[in-house]
């Protein structure tokens, strides 16, 4: 029984999210365009996340390499370090990563700071008046967070790239120039193009999470509490599972 | 079918007048008319045919116990919450018929003020006023916006607050700012949800005169909801009594004082 209801407000939600992603899409192409609102937020995200974006890259670069060398010596392929951790980084582990602190960062914040526009009744105050509050706060936070995931993505990429080459260069020595173009000629296509086209998904459905959770927000202060949490619980699910999607697709166009 | 004619010709005008406006809608010209409103949460009916109306630059207090149900009613009139059944005709449109669209221009002409002000706290006072203005597309060169910002600034008696933050305010300079923040817009009708309670009774009767005179400057209808007599007193030209979902009954501020109903004196005492 309580598993059936629990089930029930999974579909009710599902569908609830659902409506709000069509409503973005709707209010999103219609003009006036917040295009002041839309820098100003895609500055604080970007501002605000890569700090821990770059800090975690690059200790996650160094650790990964450091973990990897000893199996790689034992099979005698130590010169294919750089590489091997290159295509973990920019394939899975780089994107993910980042994805799922953007999410604990962004979409928590998203979560609190429209859960208490909404409990101090400050968005039913813009919808009196008229000014199309969804326009104006959810619109513009998907759209910057839907933009900025892919930059950041690419910057803590590099990032980890770089405590990856401070890795290798611990027990060995390579030049900065040779570490770099190693790893960039083992890269094709399908490792690069798929794996940069899933962060906009990412930062889409971290966005889009983050502030429905806050826009429905229940009244009190533990209803902000809670669709701050609640937000960053079901976007990090929701990138396991868009990764998993996108490499089924991947794997059924052959790009790979 | 020749004779016919001319009795089906002169008929359908007159038809379709009637359909389209109500008579006492073009005689009266009423700025808001409630008819029948009934909302209910799940099991517990809030309004149960709630009927009321507002004429153009006249003040009405909604007086009624707390958790009545006065927040729902004016939360209905601007389309936050969706009656269940019943008519909401602000300068003549159904409210529940609207689409978004049209909504938001009947919105832009009704101001509310919120029991909380609702101002938005991580904007300065000058931010809060410019955010329905700009939104509106009234008023486009940045000149332009400063001088209205000034004169309702001013009209609140704030004008020296534009560059501060919310939380750097009192509690009657907030309501005054929230005041302002509606008075903007230039609206016709104004909804006052509790505007006195929380405030201490001197800045009370500052901000209950306030609304008189703003009513009087900007020749608005206003709903007042309050429970605070003193209030009611100052601003009331008619005053409408909530009890169990429906008006259980109007009239002056005076006409009420004197009658003799245990439900209407427990008001009064
Ligand atoms: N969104 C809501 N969901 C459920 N019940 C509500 C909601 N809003 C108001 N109510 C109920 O409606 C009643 C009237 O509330 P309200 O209009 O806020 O009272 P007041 O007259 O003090 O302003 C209360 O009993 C309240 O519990
Ligand atoms: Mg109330």
């Amino acid at each position: 029984m309580a598993s059936t209801s629990k089930f029930q407000a999974f579909l009710t939600e599902t569908g609830d999210i659902a409506r709000f992603t069509g409503r973005y899409f709707v209010q999103g192409v219609r003009p006036r365009f917040e295009i002041g609102e839309l820098l100003r937020q895609c500055f604080l995200i970007g501002y605000n996340s890569f700090p821990l974006v770059g800090l975690t890259g690059f200790i996650m670069g160094l650790v990964l390499t450091m973990q990897l060398r000893p199996s790689l010596v034992d099979y005698g392929v130590e010169s294919q370090l750089p590489v091997m951790v290159g295509v973990a980084i920019v394939r899975e582990i780089g994107p993910v990563i980042t994805a799922l602190i953007f999410a604990g960062k962004i979409a928590s914040s998203m979560g609190a700071e429209l859960g208490s526009m909404k409990v101090t009744e400050q968005i039913d105050a813009m919808e009196v008046s008229g000014t199309n509050p969804f326009k104006y706060l959810v619109v513009t936070r998907v759209a910057a967070s839907t933009l900025m995931l892919p930059i950041l993505v690419i910057l803590g990429d590099t990032i980890a790239l770089l405590g990856s080459f401070i890795g290798v260069n611990i027990r060995a020595n390579t030049s900065f120039t040779l570490f770099f173009r190693q790893i960039v000629n083992s890269f094709n296509f399908g490792d690069v193009l798929p794996a940069y086209i899933k962060t906009y998904f990412f930062g889409f459905a971290v966005g889009i999470i983050g502030c429905y959770k806050g826009y429905y927000s229940k009244k009190g202060t533990e209803g902000v509490g809670r669709a701050a949490n609640s937000a960053v619980v079901m976007s990090s699910i929701l990138i396991f599972i868009i990764d998993l999607i996108a490499v089924q697709i991947t794997d059924l166009l052959g790009i790979n | 079918m020749t004779p016919d004619a001319p009795y089906e010709i002169r008929s359908a005008p007159a038809g379709q007048a009637e359909q389209q406006t109500p008579a006492h809608v073009q005689q009266g010209q009423p700025a808001i008319i409630i008819e029948g409103l009934c909302k209910k949460f799940g099991t517990h009916i809030v309004l149960d045919h709630f009927n009321l109306t507002v004429g153009k630059e006249e003040n009405v207090v909604i007086l009624g116990r707390s958790g009545v149900g006065k927040s729902v009613l004016i939360k209905c009139i601007v389309g936050l919450l969706r009656p269940d059944s019943g008519r909401i005709l602000v300068f003549g449109k159904n409210i529940p018929d609207l689409d978004h669209e049209e909504i938001d221009r009947v919105r832009a002409k009704v101001g509310f003020l919120f029991q909380s002000n609702a101002l938005y706290d991580s904007m300065t006072v000058r931010a809060n006023l410019e955010f329905p203005l700009r939104r509106h597309w009234i008023a486009i060169d940045q000149k332009e916006i400063d001088e209205m910002v000034q004169e309702v600034l001013d009209n609140v008696g704030l004008g020296h607050t534009a560059d501060m933050m919310p939380e750097e305010l009192s509690g009657g300079m907030r309501k005054r700012i929230a005041l302002a923040r509606t008075l903007i817009l230039k609206p016709e009708i104004i909804l006052y949800d509790e505007p006195t309670t929380g405030l201490d009774p001197v800045t009370g009767r500052e901000i209950s005169r306030l609304i008189v005179e703003m009513q009087k400057k900007y020749h608005t209808a206003s709903m007042i909801i309050s429970h605070d007599m003193g209030c009611v007193k100052t601003t009331a030209d008619r005053v409408a009594l909530l009890i169990d979902g429906k008006c259980y009954t109007e009239g002056t501020y005076d006409a009420l004082k004197r009658s003799n109903d245990k439900n209407i004196a427990q008001f009064f005492e």
